[in-house]
């Protein structure tokens, strides 16, 4: 076994949008750089991001601008955001996406040859900068091709699955290689999580095997506060069927070029639950949303663009009331759009060629001529590690985390498209930062029995006999998650996932691996049980703990939203005898300029 | 769909010897090669190494020959498979297996890095944006949709039987470098590095990487045929011959 550490000024983990983001700005300001990622490099889940990235270019309506967006993300995310990331998010995207057009990215165009946008859930005017439905495959390729020029260290199939700590400040990590299943000791003076999201935790998700919660337990188990563990993103388009293909995802940019939501006895449903805080901007009538669709200004958005949370929601509702589709889903149609447009098959397979190429190869469905059965899957977490809005820095010197794995822009849901705007932003901003740390601050030492131990007990798994499997556990864990901690919510529910969760975690202390170090997937799941129960006790008790109905969190016993809760966000850490401790803090104060904006634009 | 049987490629580490092994799973409906391989690797095989990710098409990981076929895993469906005979599956054979189903593919990130970079012209307004036309966008799209999964590579006479990796850098590459050359805004030239370092030559257009696209990139037709074009009249055109002479150029 090597020991010899690598060293690094500044270590990202992941290798997704904000974690190659990161390492760009990193290397930029001169810092060495390494990059762990679980998968090869390109394959991190933003290459599954289809409907483009959020920014206030204001080239298809030049009403657009910060101050709109800023205000949309903080209606969308029912004003939990921390305000200050999402007023730097608002007025960064622009030039990130612009930044990505000068390193080779090609998006689609207006008629006047600039970056063309198209329409989102939330987004009060065309705001997403796209190609087609792969954006985030343009996006990822884009970074990955110009961040290897720039002598930044790549380690593929690597997980790491714990920081080193020096008196508090972080210090490197420790990894193990997925393909030989030797470790890897990483040495560095400031280390970002780009890590993603949790989605494994639930049975039904848009998410791969990678999404367990690797940065924010690394997080929590260092020290840090996590926050807004209650609010997951359920989807409201998976696919439902075939099984094997359950929660694959289904593009918003479906109904966003014109696709609409239909119950088993062809309703248009979404007309029938418009809340108040958007009866304003939504159309009234089938005919105003086809005018929304192809690009009438005065027309307001049709409902099926309501925000995620309350779209999966009335999802939930029509199946609950029997008026679901024959494999429990509801029908999404687009190609209903023949009936306003002479050429709809050739226009459906052009703005969505992946979602056609899906469909027809997975579920044998020519959805330019059929409707789709599509139910919520899981699919963002907008809780994750709690950061300062300017630096991204978490509560542990040196360490940062952007992207998916950090939290405070998205509140209490997140818009489409803000995802992949977020990336870049913060991505950028926590390299930037993540090297000027490195800069001025002194050397740090490597804790040798931290390091020690450390693999001494990652090994445990693969020399314990006689031990129950990891997959079973994980099966279970996913199981439970999806029924009492998913999108209807009610106390008795989570207190008994509470105590499963932990009764679970004692189990996984004691699971067998059987096999060698060579990419052996029952170690790896082995490991992968830790962050994943950490993440799912943190979403079960902070959810627990809110009280009400509000964004992606929907308790049945609060359905209502508490005004006292909307003045607290949830942050959940490790207590002194190693127990998770959630309690409420004050939402982050807003700047008067945004008091002000928030009320004109209401 | 019933009990059906597998035939999966089993191999304990880049050195050991590897051979097939049996394997009986229930198929059901709608299921992919990947559904069928993870269940097998649950039920009886816990420690069966198989790459993946998006399980969608998106993201090119789960690369491996199906009954001698290379396919992506996940959106090769089992009802379009033969049921008379066990389904094959094996890893990809033009690269070194790992463990199993999973082969090092590094070497492909190591062409990459070789590839003379994009660089834009100087933007065509003051704010420092560009106007491109939406055609020249489509035009290099069908390059852009590559997911580097390596199938076109594992399939490549070149690389497979004749192993010219450093000589060649195969179909992959050259959609890389059609993406490159025929993107809007790029200012580079690579038609000396096609010719000399990356062999392009050695293509003989038997088009087989463009039958295993997943993404049906005509890779053949659209990228490698009209680059050897332009490398073609770069080097071979008398008329520009004799102006290098005279102009004592020597981009070749």
């Amino acid at each position: 076994m090597d020991q010899t550490p690598y060293e690094y000024d500044v270590l990202v983990v992941g290798a997704g949008g904000a974690g190659l983001r990161a390492a760009i700005e990193a290397s930029a300001a001169g810092a060495s750089c390494g990059v762990i990622c679980k998968s090869l490099l390109g394959k991190a889940h933003t290459v599954m991001a289809e409907g483009g990235m959020a920014a206030a270019i204001g080239n298809v309506d030049e009403r657009d601008d910060w101050k709109v967006h800023v205000t949309d993300t903080l209606r969308g995310g029912q004003y939990l955001s921390n305000p200050k990331m999402a007023e730097i998010h608002a007025r960064e995207a622009p030039e990130r996406a612009l930044e990505l057009e000068a390193w080779g990215a090609l998006f689609d165009r207006t008629k006047d040859g600039r970056i063309l946008q198209r329409n989102f859930g939330g987004h009060r005017y065309p705001r997403l900068a796209h190609v087609g439905d792969r954006t985030g495959l343009e996006m990822i390729r884009t970074l990955q091709d110009h961040g290897i020029h720039r002598g930044i260290d790549f380690h593929m199939e690597y997980t790491v699955f714990r920081l080193l700590l020096d008196d508090g400040r972080v210090a490197g990590a420790l990894a193990y290689d997925r393909e030989r299943g030797r470790f890897r000791v990483y040495r560095a003076k400031a280390v970002v999580l780009a890590t993603g999201g949790i989605g494994r935790a639930f049975k039904i998700t848009s998410n791969s095997w990678e999404y367990t919660g690797d940065g924010h337990t690394l997080a929590y188990d260092a020290g840090a506060d996590l926050i807004d563990m209650e609010f997951v993103q359920f989807h409201p388009t998976g696919m439902v069927w075939p099984p094997s293909v359950r929660g694959i995802l289904v593009t918003e940019g479906v109904r966003g070029e014109g696709g609409i939501l239909l119950n088993s006895d062809g309703e248009r449903f979404m007309f029938d639950d418009i809340p108040p805080l958007y009866k304003d901007q939504t159309a009234d009538s089938a005919e105003e949303g086809w005018r929304y669709v192809v690009g009438d200004r005065d027309a307001r958005r049709p409902p099926e663009l309501l925000t995620r949370d309350h779209v999966a929601r009335c999802i939930v509702d029509q199946i609950k009331a029997g008026k679901g589709s024959p494999h429990g889903g509801v029908y999404l149609d687009i190609a209903w759009i023949k009936e306003k447009i002479s050429n709809s098959e050739e226009h459906i397979r052009k703005k969505l060629p992946s979602m056609y190429h899906q469909f027809k190869e997975l579920a044998g469905l020519d959805i330019t001529k059929e409707r789709m059965e599509v139910g919520p899957t899981t699919h963002y977490v907008m809780g994750g590690v709690r950061v300062d809005a300017e630096s991204q820095m978490s509560t542990v010197p040196g360490l940062y985390a952007a992207g998916e794995c950090a939290a405070g822009l998205h509140g209490a849901n997140r818009l489409g498209g803000n995802s992949l705007s977020d990336l870049l932003v913060f991505g950028k901003r926590a390299g930037e930062y993540a090297a000027a740390f490195a800069r001025e601050q002194g050397d740090i030492r490597l804790d040798q029995a931290a390091v020690e131990a450390g693999m001494k007990e990652a090994l445990e798994p693969l020399e314990r006999e006689g031990g129950e499997g990891p997959y079973q556990i994980q099966h279970e864990l996913q199981d439970l998650m999806q029924e009492k901690v998913g999108i209807v919510r009610i106390e008795s529910e989570l207190e008994e996932a509470i105590e499963e969760i932990g009764r679970l975690s004692d189990r996984a202390k004691a699971v067998s691996a059987p096999g060698n170090r060579e990419y052996n997937p029952g170690w790896h799941t082995a490991l992968d049980l830790h962050p994943l129960l950490v993440v799912s006790e943190a979403v079960a008790r902070a959810g627990l703990l809110r009280r009400e109905s509000r964004g992606a969190q929907f308790r049945d016993d609060y359905p209502q939203k508490d005004e006292r809760f909307g003045k607290v966000i949830i942050r959940a850490a490790r207590g002194a005898d190693g127990e998770m401790v959630v309690e409420e803090i004050p939402v982050e104060p807003m700047s008067d300029e945004l008091t002000r904006l928030v009320e004109e634009m209401g | 769909m019933a009990a059906t049987q597998f035939r999966i490629w089993r191999q304990d580490g880049a050195e050991g010897e590897g051979g097939y092994r049996d394997y009986t799973t229930e198929v059901t409906e709608g299921m992919v090669v990947l559904d069928a391989v993870h269940q097998i690797q649950a039920e009886s095989a816990n420690d069966l190494a198989v790459r993946w990710n998006c399980k969608a098409g998106k993201c090119g990981s789960c690369s491996a020959e199906v009954n001698g076929n290379p396919r992506l895993m996940c959106m090769t469906r089992m009802s379009d498979l033969p049921t008379d005979r066990p389904v094959t599956v094996e890893p990809m054979r033009a690269f070194p297996v790992i463990r199993d189903l999973v082969c090092d593919v590094s070497w492909n990130y190591e062409v990459k890095k070789k590839i003379e970079p994009f660089e834009p012209r100087p933007p065509d307004a003051e704010d420092g944006t560009w106007r491109i036309a939406q055609e020249d966008v489509e035009r290099v799209q069908e390059f852009r949709k590559c997911i580097e999964c390596f199938l076109c590579q594992d399939v490549c006479h070149v690389l497979r039987d004749h192993h010219l990796h450093e000589e060649f850098v195969g179909p992959r590459f050259f959609v890389y470098n059609a993406a490159l050359e025929m993107h809007p805004l790029d200012t580079r030239d690579r038609l000396a590095s096609l010719k000399q370092d990356e062999g392009i030559g050695y293509c003989n257009i038997t088009k087989c990487c463009t039958k295993v696209c997943p993404e049906h990139i005509t890779i053949t037709d659209n990228a490698i045929i009209p680059l050897k074009e332009r490398v073609v009249s770069e080097f071979y055109d008398p008329l520009k011959r004799l102006f290098r002479v005279f102009s004592g150029g020597s981009r070749a």
